[in-house]
């Protein structure tokens, strides 16, 4: 009893830990960067830097939650790029772009639903595999539609929503849009029954069951979620190329996960944080830019993205193993 | 104590890398399609000796795997250091105008090269040659090579890229003429400009079309893929290949016999001229309006033109013929 009091403490202080880790590396990063191009820091600049890549960040969030409940989702990218294309495609045919926009979300929620429905209906089918089917599918089906055409001619008020800036602020539409995300993420995931429920689901499905913690419905609910996030993703990098194509969000996944893990969400379950995540985000951007100010060829740059995750991630597990070690000496 | 020997050494990779060119001219970047392809290194000799000849400074980069948002996130960062000038060679037509749109806000001059952008996001495009010419040419060596019957296939990069569907549409409007007539057109596959994926698409034409006669594989990568699968598969004098190009990794191909002849432009020049136009734009001796003529250093005269896209162009000349005859010469070229 007194040793499992005492693995949950280290528990919990090792997350609380986790996210100041992250902080740590922010201002490191930020500093070296500072001091290593004089065009780092430039305000305007600094927040567009934010904002690449950012379309991908809406997905994280929900991302992170089905992280939490022990699933994974490899299918995202692929129903960013079909909920773009449909979108693309409805507007084409006449329809208004705002309601173009509800098609792309549209098309996310029921892909979404359709993974979750799989995954928490039918018995002995894990996440893995049907994800894994829906990301050759859904692309698949994208390409079906505009084989190698692009769509483009969308009004001009909808390259506002990647290309614009709040008033004279300075600050990105879309990165007000991401915190106001990582709010609202944050709230249902930390401090509502919900996200309990969804922790409980991924320290043990079984025990959660017998709970009385509706799996089944949670697991759907999860999966739809990051279906819409999709369709989010899909609106706001459809508005940034100006134009849409199958192969569009390519190799998003692997890094909306990647996020997702090095903001101390873990894959098999029961841990991870919105905080963290935005944090984790916030981290590879500026490492990103920085070495981009730098013209460091991209080869390198995946080089050097690969050793600090693997490198950040294993910090915990050395800290544990010396912790250990002074506990038995 | 391994806690931040972890820490220090993830800052350290931050810094790595570093030497930084003093601002002497302009600073003139080029963006091609994805690093690690010797076609766009041999470019970038050329727009450095380019960029040297007219006293400015060059910056070459790409992403690691041809995507658009990979350029995105580039032509951001070429923004965020101010650049004079940005050359790119566009890894889809349209989804760069908006990112190279707010670039020309920032005064910045942009040109696209080897693979055209739409005349919104770009001043004028240097063209390697002309895309009609490219196409058919490539469809007269095929139709040569297995005397004007059977069937034959394209293996091309990605099915999103511009170039590669442009002469394509080309080569299918020159089988039309009577003389294929006993010509098949097969199949198009896309080998992504991936070594492995292409030679796993030149394995799977074999077997899908046993009486294969040719390929064309209008891409760098995709036609020496072609070659090393047709030489694995004991198909050589059985099926023929042409297609585009690199001396330097086609002449081992050319001396087996798997690929008799293929067709480029000299990169090296494509990327002194380009990055010579972005040199004299940004020196405001030329705006890249129809009619304009220049001297391109050791390239000589050139005018820019209408587009077929409805911009300006420079052409660079007509493409080369490399085979046995002179591979040898130009393999250590580039």
């Amino acid at each position: 009893m007194e040793l499992e009091s005492l693995r949950v403490q280290r528990a919990k202080s090792l997350s609380f830990r986790w996210e100041w880790l992250l902080l740590v590396l922010i201002l490191g990063a930020f500093f070296v960067n500072v001091r290593l191009s004089p065009y780092f820091w430039n305000y305007r600049s600094f927040m567009d830097a934010l904002s690449v890549f950012l379309e991908a960040g809406f997905m994280v969030f929900s991302m992170v939650m089905i992280l939490v409940a022990g699933d994974i989702d490899i299918s995202v990218a692929s129903i960013a790029a079909l909920s773009s294309v449909l979108m693309a495609l409805s507007h084409k045919a006449g329809l208004p772009m705002g309601l173009a926009m509800l098609v792309a979300l549209g098309v996310g929620v029921a892909c979404g639903y359709f993974n979750g429905f799989l995954i928490s209906r039918v018995p002995n089918l894990s996440a893995i595999i049907v994800t894994l089917a829906g990301f050759s599918l859904y692309r698949g089906i994208a390409y079906v539609l505009l084989g190698d055409r692009a769509v483009s001619g969308f009004p001009s008020w909808y390259s506002y929503l990647a290309w614009g800036y709040i008033g004279n602020t300075g600050i990105p539409f879309m990165l007000a849009a991401f915190f106001a995300c990582a709010l609202v993420y944050g709230l249902v995931l930390h401090r509502t029954a919900f996200g309990r429920k969804v922790f409980a689901i991924g320290t043990n499905r079984t025990a959660a069951l017998f709970s009385g913690v509706p799996v089944a419905r949670i697991r759907q609910i999860l999966f739809t979620l990051n279906g819409l996030m999709a369709g989010v993703t899909a609106i706001f990098l459809t508005s940034k190329l100006g134009s849409s194509r199958p192969n569009v969000a390519t190799g998003y996944e692997l890094e909306v996960i990647a996020i997702a893990v090095l903001g101390g969400a873990s894959p098999s379950g029961g841990k991870g944080s919105i905080f963290g995540a935005c944090l984790a985000f916030i981290l590879m951007r500026l490492l990103r830019y920085g070495m981009g100010l730098r013209n460091i060829p991209g080869q390198v740059m995946m080089v050097a993205i690969g050793v600090v995750l693997i490198g950040v991630v294993m910090i915990p597990n050395l800290v544990m193993s010396r912790k250990k070690r002074t506990v038995v000496s | 104590m391994k806690k931040s020997l972890v820490i220090l050494s993830v800052l350290l990779l931050v810094s790595v890398f570093s030497s930084f060119a003093l601002a002497k001219g302009f600073t003139i970047a080029m963006l091609v399609k994805n690093v690690g392809n010797p076609f766009f290194e041999a470019c970038a000799r050329g727009g450095q000796e380019a960029a040297d000849a007219l006293g400015n400074t060059f910056i070459f980069q790409g992403p690691p795997t041809p995507t658009v948002e990979g350029q995105i996130e580039i032509i951001e960062n070429f923004i965020a250091q101010r650049v004079n000038a940005i050359c790119v060679s566009a890894n889809d037509f349209d989804a760069l105008v908006p990112v190279l749109k707010k670039a020309m806000a920032n005064g910045i001059k942009v040109i696209s090269f080897d693979s055209a952008v739409n005349p919104e996001g770009r001043i004028v495009h240097v063209n390697q040659a002309d895309a009609e010419q490219i196409g058919k040419l490539q469809v007269q060596a095929i139709a040569e090579m297995i005397g004007y019957e059977g069937e034959i296939a394209i293996l091309s990069a990605a099915a999103t890229m511009t170039n590669q569907n442009t002469w394509i549409r080309y080569m299918q409007e020159e089988l039309k003429d009577p003389k294929y007539a006993k010509m098949r057109l097969a199949a198009i596959v896309y080998g992504d400009d991936l070594r492995d994926k292409s030679y796993n698409e030149a394995m799977g034409l074999f077997k899908s079309y046993p009486d294969l006669k040719g390929i064309i594989s209008p891409t760098t990568v995709g036609v020496s893929a072609t070659a090393k699968a047709i030489t694995d598969a004991g198909l050589i004098g059985k099926v023929k290949l042409t297609g585009l190009g690199l001396p330097s990794e086609m002449a081992e191909w050319v001396k087996n016999g798997a690929c008799e002849a293929f067709f480029l432009w000299n990169p090296v020049d494509l990327g002194y001229l380009a990055t010579y136009v972005a040199g004299l734009l940004c020196e405001g001796t030329i705006t890249g309006k129809e009619g304009e003529t220049f001297t391109a250093g050791r390239l000589g005269e050139y005018t820019i033109r209408k587009s077929q896209d409805g911009g300006t162009e420079v052409l660079l000349g007509p493409p080369f013929r490399f085979d046995a005859s002179n591979i040898d010469e130009w393999k250590d070229v580039f």
